[in-house]
Formats: C-alpha cells, structure tokens, sequence
C-alpha cells in the first residue's frame, strides 16, 4: 500500500503489477478508483458554461454521450484532464483525485450566473470494470444489458439492487467501464463482482495502481503531473484533438498563438535497449547532448518493450530518430516511436 | 520466505553457493518477494574480474531499480543467459534457475565472512 493523492492504495495485490496487467488484458480486472472526484453541474447556464470551461466540443453532446476533455487555463497549460458527461439534465464531469480540489476551486472561481456545481466525490463510488471479458460480466451480473451501450455513452444500471450510473469508457485500452454508484455499498459490490465473476468461469481480479499506470501508458493515455501537468500546454502534449476551436474556451488563444509559433518541445514515445527508461532520465541526441526528458517509463508487458514517454526538442520528434536515454549514469540505445504501444479497444 | 540452508548470505541480500570449481551467486527469496515482478536484469561480461561489495550488475523491478553486489571476489565465469527473456525467472526460482552469475572465486575463505542460513534467516525477521 502507498499513500496517493490523500489516499492509502494498493500498488499491486499479491497478484502482481505484471501478472494483474495480464488479467486485465485477457479476462476482467477491477479497479477500486474512488479516490477520483466527481462534480455535477447544472443549471440554465450550465451548457455555456461547461461549454467555456472545457477544451472538448460540447455543442454536440446530448444524453447518454461521454467525452474526454482537457481543463486549460489561460496560458493554455493543463490543470487537469477529465470525463464529461451529459446528463439527463446536467452535466457528470469526473476528475483526477490529486488535482480535485484546485478544480472546484477553478470551477467555483469561474461560476457563471445560472449555474450550480455540486461536489458528489465523497458519497460517489467509482470502481472500473475494465478487459475483454467485462461487458459479458456485467450483462450477466446486471440489468439492462450495458452491451447495448455505445462506446463513449452512459447508462443506468443495477447489479445486487444498487443503482449505478455506468459509462462505457476506461483508462486501460480495453472494453469495459467505470461504475459510480452510493459509497455505502462499495464493499457489497466489489466483492460480488469477484465472486459472481468467480462462480461464471469468468476470471476477475482486483488491480493495483502499478498494472493501471503500464495499461494506460501502454494505450498513450496520459496521466497528470507525466505527459500533461500544470507546466505542461495541450498542444506540446498532442492535445490539439481534445481541442474544440470553432468554440470559445480558457485557454483557446494561448494554444493558437503557441500553435502559430510552434511548440518548443514535443511529447514522443520513445523504445530502450538494455534498460528500463523512467521519469526523470534525461534522453540525449546521438551526440550525447541532452535534448530532452522523460516525464514516465516502465517495461510494458503486453507489447513487450522497455519503453517511455519523454518531452525532447522539436527537431528530434520524429518516429525513427536514434537517442539514447541516460539509465543510472549510462547511456542505452533508444529510438522514437509511434504511441500508442497498444491500440485501445475503441479503435480496433 | 525461503532460504537455501547451503548458501551463505551478503547484507546487501545475495547468496552464495558452492557448486564444484564456482560460486553460484543470486538474490535471496526475501530480495525477490522486496523488489516485486522483475523486469530486466543488468549482468557483467564473462572474464570481468571484481572484488567483494563491488557492483556486478542490476536488477530492475515494475518500481525501483536495485543494484548488485558481489558477495566474494572473483572473475565471472559465467551468467545466466535465460534472464534475458525471462528476468521473472529470478523472482520465481531464486535459487534455482533463476541464479544470476558463476563466480570463479579469489579466495574462497571470503565466504566465512557472509552469514550462514540461519544467520540470515534472524536478520530478514525468520525463526
């Protein structure tokens, strides 16, 4: 266990980081995320707001549909990145645990008239039900059947009579979703989904927060204070997708005028030979001059490689250029690679 | 947590077994179940020679990367090749087939100056 955004949490069960990546990929792993936040924001003015608030084209969005979104401020760096969802009559939007706070403080600070946000972290549950085999579960464990579900919408659902608010979305690169439901019966669920999972011949196993960092780095989702953070702007990032610009929106001009004059760095991925790359190891040309740094790295155990995420100058972005990444004093053998690693469930 | 009775034991966790002319070396049980899942594993050159406490090589875990020391001196006269593919090997057969190096040894009166099993065994908390 290890103390994480305020949070005590299992860095790997008895399982393994290496093993719970595996189970995850082939069958079912559970993923106790609560420690995440999430805010409700409704109201007359919500839509406009939001709307301003996020990155993400909102304009299109009606119930049961979901999206990923940046939160930018002015200078166009990321306060954080986020789930939207679009309500019935209101906007879910669910946030990373070590930034929560300063959110609502931005999201309070920016309040328009005719808007209400409500802060649903402590009485919400999340867990993530995440692998090939994790619709099949639910659909036999719940009702309605969440197969129906596109990918990227929501819908409301029961599993052991608790209500729980279901999208079909993750942060793994596999099929699933992240369950929100009443915090009283968290326990109750968990340990139904392990067991009826057990009972169906469908192998399920909780996951810790190792095998969750190597399957979202694997899959080229960032994770805040790595790959996007508050020193970090979208565009440098490759975040220009998660951008809507035919909108108004914090942060819009500064990614324009960044745009225009070219990012000063770039986040690539980048492949090691004789070691394994982490954050912080600096990654040099072939000269040996430091052009860069890596802000995550790790062996990934699907596509076996030992590979990283780094920030390095423009010039050396391209997938093939030969660096090499500065391991404990030595320098190993690397070269820049397409991300993602893995291709997510949703683009297969 | 199991220790090999016929090894003897670093402060730093490796173990050091005679098998004919060499001294297999790896780390212990305990050092494996420390690290977690093992992911890639640093050995020397065959021929290099090294002297007692001086790093050999590394070990790298899903979280943290650990240096390796040899618990005698010698020349290596052979590594184990099989954790190229497979470094969990060492977390799974510690003092089996998961062994890291083959020591040709210095002087192998250095081994009375590492703890015996049992030794071992009180400092890593077993009965």
């Amino acid at each position: 266990m290890a103390p994480f955004a305020g949070y005590e949490m299992p860095i790997s069960y008895p399982t393994g980081a290496v093993e719970e990546h595996a189970i995850t990929r082939r069958s079912v792993g559970l993923f106790d995320i609560d420690h995440m936040g999430q805010f409700e924001v409704s109201g007359p003015g919500a839509d406009a707001y939001v709307a301003r608030m996020v990155s993400a084209k909102t304009s299109d969005m009606e119930a049961p549909m979901a999206r990923y979104s940046l939160l930018l401020d002015e200078r166009g760096l990321v306060l954080d990145d986020l789930f939207i969802y679009k309500l019935e009559s209101s906007w879910w939007i669910v946030v990373n645990a070590s930034n929560r706070e300063q959110d609502l403080a931005w999201f309070m600070e920016h309040k328009t008239p005719g808007v209400t946000i409500t802060d649903h972290s402590d009485a919400t549950y999340m867990i993530a039900v995440q692998g090939p085999n994790a619709i099949a579960l639910l659909d036999k464990v719940g009702a309605p059947a969440v197969s129906a579900l596109e990918r990227f919408t929501w819908g409301r659902i029961r599993i052991d009579s608790i209500d729980i608010l279901f999208g079909r979305t993750g942060y793994t690169g596999e099929d699933g979703g992240e369950l929100f439901f009443p915090a009283e019966h968290a326990e109750r669920l968990w340990n139904y989904l392990l067991e009826k999972g057990g009972e169906l011949g469908i192998e399920t196993k909780p996951i810790g927060l190792a095998a969750r960092d190597s399957l979202r780095f694997e899959a080229g989702m960032p994770l805040h204070g790595h790959e996007i953070s508050q020193s970090i702007n979208a565009i440098e990032a490759g975040f220009k997708w998660a951008c809507d610009f035919e909108k108004d929106f914090i942060g819009k001009q500064a990614l324009l005028d960044i745009i225009s004059a070219g990012p000063s760095r770039k986040l690539v991925g980048i492949e090691v030979t004789g070691g394994v790359p982490r954050e912080g190891y600096e990654v040099a040309g072939a000269d040996g001059t430091i052009i860069g740094r890596c802000v995550a790295g790790m062996y990934c155990p699907t596509v076996k490689k030992y590979a990283a995420n780094a920030f390095v100058e423009p010039a050396f972005a391209k997938s093939g250029t030969a660096v090499k990444v500065i391991i404990r004093g030595q320098p190993k053998d690397a070269v820049v690679v397409k991300r993602p690693l893995y291709i997510p469930a949703y683009r297969r | 947590m199991s220790i090999d009775a016929n090894a003897r034991y670093a402060e730093s966790h490796e173990y050091a077994r005679i098998d004919g002319a060499a001294v297999v070396c790896g780390i212990s049980d305990h050092a494996q179940a420390e690290l977690g899942d093992i992911v890639f594993i640093e050995l020397p050159a065959v021929g290099k020679s090294l002297k007692k406490g001086e790093n050999f090589g590394t070990v790298e875990s899903v979280k943290a990367a650990s240096d390796l020391y040899m618990p005698i001196s010698g020349t290596i006269a052979e590594v184990n090749d099989a954790l190229h593919a497979d470094p969990a090997l060492v977390n799974r057969e510690p003092y089996g087939a998961g062994w890291l190096i083959k020591i040709t040894p210095a002087d192998l009166s250095e081994m009375d100056k590492l703890m015996d099993a049992k030794t071992y065994g009180k400092t890593i908390g077993e009965e």
